[in-house]
């Protein structure tokens, strides 16, 4: 059984909460006892009926003010696949929180409210999913029996989002007309909509094609730490020397010849040992595994382990979408941050902002003299240490960043590589 | 090896634990891990001894000893202590209402479960300990489902809902400042039926109380509690013998026993694919007092 990770993204009231509700629902995730408690909850706030949206709210803040605050993981499964959901609210905070939600995610969610039609916001959804590269983008169509489920307003929808989608990456985009309230289409065809040649959205989520998005290309093994027994009496393990990491593209075999970076050393993977200490044939991406090597070559955390003919960019500058998370502080050019790339740390110069891109119309305001909170824009940075990067469309892992404040120690910026400086 | 490369989901939450558990190791200066022998904890101990195997755990585990023990769980603890050469510090919170930190609650529902928190964070102190790991899954209820992987703490060991730190992709920020500390959950993504799927598949070792066993219990707010030296009957609470076990195991005075005939992993992963009930629901009277209870606890520094 294969797991789906995906983030739900949609405007206030567009229906979010209810479509995961009764996705939880449908799915018999729900427990008595939790229902119990979401049907009091509803009765003493005096709803009609029992509001499934109740099931993903909370603390205690968002109870009070009824309002989801920050990203909450939901879990279901059904007999085809274990899906974890990354619930992110749609209010003001919402491209610091998309981001944080949908930086793992295989697939994006987007809610849109069939009587308002492609808002601004469901715009600025898409374009998130697509610089997160998100590989599948599945909108849905809500409160479709509030038009009257007409097939017209579906496709007029449709045709709408499409349009702007061509200007993004997007490499895979559906469609489903949904009422969550009732549950059509959600986990079974509905009636109401006999036009509808698609499936319900729990069968498209359960059959869509994931494990060919990962790159099984370019080998990467970031190490994490050396493993060494140091043993006393066992001799084997006296001299055992493993390089533990979790494979981050491409596929690793004994026998490979190999490059460590950033020495240049070259060698040959003499075994891989997968996590319950038994070798293994191959290697990719997730697995956390422990390479050896058959030359005893200097190698630490935050070394890089890939093919000697296919290697990842080394260099101290690179260029990159920068999203900025805190509202304690601006990105400006000349700020000074700590930098986490892989499982090696640095610190990092902003050189320039190229542009800040306006995320609702794609505007490149060249002008702009900082980023703040939930702006994203074009940087170029200066590192103290080379990284060993891929552009981030082409591996997530090797391509991503994070933005460190080296005094509130806090997170405040993520990061997707573009490329080395000197490439236009 | 598939061709297709493809992990099982098992396979996939086993190497996300694996990455966490290893960042921690290589970054932090004195990490610890909370081994409570319940099986949220025994997982998470399988799991961190396979990623550094075949080198020995790097680091001591932890029990915050309520006193209010299983003697099967300690059995348990003890022994596994003992086959993996670990170092178990014991933070006791009999300890802690000796020395007057900590007031002993009263009554026939008194439950030494909140009082944890204070031995727990002394000790973190002591030790200098910069990292816990916690086997805290955010299925298991509604605060948690928001609590990050690497969860910041203050120098009061207090978790601010609010002010989390984004966490993006796989790369993990445990910067602090001394006396500061991280909550390291590296199960966050697990269900209960993933622990148990995973227990059966990988033959995690468990105390006996988790499997079907005759046991003297009586029933209170719709839950089987263990006849104990710790607890006093109410009026009109009668002890009867029945085939019981264990979904989750805390301070003995407050966990409850579900009726069950499963004596193998395999078993409980066929009931729990069908129960109806939250295991928090079923048999932790210290989470029905409020819908908010674990939100204030955690606030606090539990775990
Ligand atoms: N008629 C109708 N109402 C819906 C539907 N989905 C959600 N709603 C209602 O729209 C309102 C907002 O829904 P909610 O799930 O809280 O929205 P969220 O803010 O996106 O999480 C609630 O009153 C829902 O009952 C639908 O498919 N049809």
């Amino acid at each position: 059984m294969e797991l789906l990770r995906f983030a739900t993204a949609g405007s206030v009231d567009d229906g979010k909460s209810t479509l995961i509700g009764r996705l939880l629902y449908d799915s018999k995730a729900i427990f008595e006892d939790q229902l119990e408690a979401v049907e009091r909850t509803s009765r003493d706030r005096g709803d009609e009926y029992t509001n499934l949206a109740l099931l993903t709210d909370g603390l205690r803040a968002e109870r009070e003010q009824g309002i989801t605050i920050d990203v909450a993981y939901r879990y279901f499964s059904t007999p085809k696949r274990k899906f974890v959901i990354a619930d992110t609210p749609g209010h003001i905070q919402y491209t610091r929180n998309m981001v944080t939600g949908a930086s793992t995610a295989d697939l994006a969610l987007i809610l849109v409210d069939a009587r308002k039609g492609v808002l601004e916001q469901s715009r600025r959804h898409a374009f998130l999913a697509s610089l997160l590269g998100i590989p599948h983008l599945v909108v849905c169509v809500n409160k479709m029996d509030l038009v009257d489920w007409s097939r017209e307003r579906f496709e007029e929808i449709k045709a709408e989002f499409r349009a702007f989608a061509m200007k993004l990456e997007v490499r895979d985009l559906s469609f489903v007309p949904i009422s969550a309230l009732h549950g059509d289409n959600v986990v079974t065809r509905s009636a109401n909509s006999p036009w509808y040649e698609g499936a319900p959205l729990l069968h498209h989520l359960e059959e869509v094609h994931i494990a060919s998005d990962r790159n099984l290309i370019d080998a990467r093994l970031p190490v994490q730490l050396v493993i060494r027994p140091q043993h006393q009496t066992d001799h084997e393990l006296h001299d055992y020397r493993g390089y533990a990491g979790t494979v981050a593209g491409g596929v690793l075999k004994p026998g490979d010849q190999v490059v460590v970076l950033p020495s240049g050393f070259t060698s040959t993977i003499a075994a891989i040992d997968g996590p319950d200490g038994k070798p293994v044939e191959e290697a990719f991406s997730p697995m956390a595994v422990t390479v050896r090597l058959t030359d005893d070559i200097d190698v630490s955390r935050g070394d890089m382990i890939c093919r000697d003919r296919n290697r990842p960019h080394v260099g101290q500058d690179l260029e990159a979408m920068v999203c900025w998370l805190t509202a304690d502080s601006a990105l400006r050019p000349g700020a000074k941050l700590a930098i986490k790339h892989t499982t090696r740390w640095g610190r990092a110069l902003v050189k320039d902002l190229q542009y800040r891109l306006d995320v609702n119309t794609l505007h490149r305001d060249e002008a702009a003299p900082a980023l703040e909170l939930n702006e994203i824009g074009r940087v170029r940075l200066r590192t103290t240490v080379p990284l060993f990067f891929d552009e981030y469309r082409r591996n997530r892992t090797t391509g991503s960043f994070i933005l460190v404040d080296e005094t509130t120690n806090n997170t405040v910026g993520a990061g997707m590589i573009l490329g080395p400086t000197d490439v236009p | 090896m598939p061709v297709a490369y493809e992990l099982s989901h098992l396979q996939t939450l086993e190497a996300e634990a694996i990455h966490i558990i290893r960042e921690v190791a290589a970054e932090f200066e004195r990490p610890v891990l909370l081994f409570s022998g319940g099986k949220d904890s025994a997982v998470m101990l399988h799991v961190a001894v396979k990623a550094f195997a075949p080198a020995k755990l790097p680091f001591p585990v932890m029990h915050v000893d309520t006193g209010h023990n299983f003697p099967e769980v300690i059995e348990y603890r003890d022994r596994r202590v003992a086959e993996l050469g670990l170092r178990l510090v014991v933070a006791s919170v009999q300890d802690a209402i000796d020395a007057g930190k900590v007031v002993e609650e009263t009554g026939p529902r008194a439950s030494r479960n909140r009082l944890q928190t204070v031995p727990l964070l002394d000790a973190i102190e002591q030790h200098r300990f910069d990292a816990v790991f916690g086997g805290g899954r955010r299925d298991e209820e509604k605060a948690r489902a928001k609590e990050r992987v690497f969860s910041f703490r203050d120098e009061f060991g207090q978790w601010d809902p609010k002010n989390q730190r984004p966490e993006l992709w796989n790369l993990y920020n445990g910067r602090h400042r001394q006396g500061e500390h991280i909550r390291v959950f590296p199960l966050s993504n697990w269900t209960e039926l993933d622990i148990w799927q995973y227990i059966a598949a990988e033959q995690v070792p468990l105390p006996s109380i988790y499997f079907a066993h005759r046991r003297r219990v009586f029933e209170r707010d719709g839950m089987w509690l263990a006849e104990s030296e710790h607890v006093t009957l109410l009026p009109g609470e009668e002890v009867v013998e029945k085939m019981v076990r264990y979904r989750t195991v805390g301070d003995a005075t407050i966990t409850g026993a579900v009726e069950s005939t499963a004596s193998t992993p395999e078993e409980i992963v066929a009931e729990t694919a069908v129960t109806r009930l939250t295991e928090r629901g079923a048999t932790r009277g210290d989470d029905r007092i409020s819908e908010a209870g674990m939100e204030d606890r955690k606030r606090e520094g539990y775990f």
